[in-house]
């Protein structure tokens, strides 16, 4: 399992593993909304969370559908799905996923609080934020690894894991910016939408790729 | 060890491929599947391997024992595609499948050896030329230990000298007790091999 979770981080930093690409499109969104909102300083302050989640949930899905394309285009998926007896499927994908998300998404968390500042956040905003993405964006990789396991067999299923995987990825977004208001914002909480946050979570992290594992598994022609 | 087909039948896309496909390989014996394209050779791999459910019938193997208690866990795939990175050199790409796939065989070191590829082992992957892939991707066959060898055209691609080889690799396999179903319309060099011809 290690070997794959390797295998995964290399093949993600080396070229045409597109690491940098999520990191691009969430500066490219973050950088173009002051141009279309206006110089309103408060106002950007005070939708900064809510962007930069909205903008690294997109970032997020940009790279999914090759998570499971690019092994099944070269017949990777084949011995890895043959390998399910030693390494239990799901688990097989859980690590992938991990993978894509240290290989993908955190790149994008650990940009978040440069780019706050492009929306002018006030420097606990721009840690609560950075945080509940660091939580909460495991959650859209493996509702999206369900998405991409689907739709790995389409030639062009880019787009339509995007639209499978976004309304599922709503809650998260709901409880991601809840929270990150919550730190700046006096009257509203920080901790309970934060700690549903994280159930959100460990529940995908069990849920999306056991989905997954039976998508593959069925999905194999 | 045993690897039993008893009337076996595939469908691709709902379509009846191929049915009432038997046979019983022992210990040792290779099974040669020819015949045309389109015959369903394959499906019939991948069926055997259980990368697709059979539309009838079943296969299994027998005592492979703890180790090896189903076909899946007991077979190499070796199909039309390498399943190797191009972005990664051979070595990591052999080393990973070894890694992955446990019950750990030659080193890496050793197999491109064995293929002739010794040497090149730091080139990425996507640097080989078709032969040498093809190559690679039989030394995987070698980095990890397992009885059946499923092979979907095997020498595809490669030259007069590493088919010889790796007929020799084959036999070899045999000789140590191991199984082979191959499908091929090329003579791939297994004396006393049984023989499948499907699509008649």
């Amino acid at each position: 399992m290690l070997a794959l979770f390797l295998r995964d981080i290399r093949l993600s930093v080396r070229a045409g593993g597109g690491a940098l690409i999520g990191v691009i499109f969430f500066l490219a969104v973050i950088a173009t909304i002051p141009f279309g909102v206006g110089p309103d300083l408060n106002l950007l302050s005070r939708i900064g969370p809510a962007i930069l989640w909205i903008a690294a949930l997109l970032a997020c899905l940009l790279g999914l559908d090759r998570l499971f394309q690019a092994d099944r285009e070269d017949g990777s998926l084949d011995l890895l799905v043959l390998n399910s007896d030693r390494h239990m499927l799901a688990l097989t994908v859980l690590t992938k996923c991990l993978a894509h998300w240290a290989g993908s998404v955190l790149p994008l968390v650990i940009a978040a609080p440069l780019l706050g500042l492009f929306m002018n956040m006030e420097p606990l905003g721009i840690g609560a934020t950075a945080f509940t993405l660091l939580v909460g964006t495991p959650a859209i990789t493996f509702i999206g690894a369900a998405g991409a396991a689907v739709a790995v067999a389409l030639p062009r299923g880019g787009l339509l894991i995007s639209v499978l995987v976004l309304p599922l990825t709503i809650p998260v977004l709901i409880f991601g910016v809840s929270a990150s208001y919550g730190a700046v914002a006096d009257p509203a909480p920080f901790l309970q939408p934060f700690l549903i946050l994280a159930a959100l979570t460990l529940f995908l992290a069990v849920v999306g790729p056991l989905a997954a594992a039976l998508a593959l598994r069925h999905g194999t022609d | 060890m045993r690897l039993i087909a008893e009337n076996l039948g595939g469908e691709r896309g709902g379509e009846t491929v191929f049915s009432g496909i038997e046979f019983a390989l022992d210990r040792g014996e290779a099974l040669v599947v020819t015949g045309p394209n389109g015959a369903g050779k394959s499906t019939l791999l991948r069926v055997i391997a259980g990368l697709l459910p059979p539309a009838e019938g079943k296969v299994k193997v027998e005592g492979g024992g703890d180790e090896f208690p189903s076909v899946a866990s007991a077979s190499h795939y070796l199909g039309h595609l390498n399943a190797m990175k191009t972005a990664l050199s051979v070595e990591e790409n052999l080393g990973f499948w070894r890694a992955f796939q446990g019950e750990a065989g030659l080193s890496v070191g050793q197999s491109l050896e064995t293929v002739g590829l010794d040497g090149l082992g730091h080139l990425p992957f996507g640097y080989l030329s078709t032969g040498q892939r093809r190559r690679a991707s039989i030394a995987k066959l070698l980095v990890s230990r397992r009885p059946v060898w499923l092979l979907d055209e095997p020498t595809a691609g490669l030259d007069k000298a590493s088919e010889e080889r790796f007929a020799g690799l084959m036999r070899g396999h045999c000789r140590e007790g191991g199984i082979i179903v191959a499908a091929t319309h090329l003579p791939l060099g297994l004396e006393g091999a049984k023989t499948l011809r499907m699509g008649d």
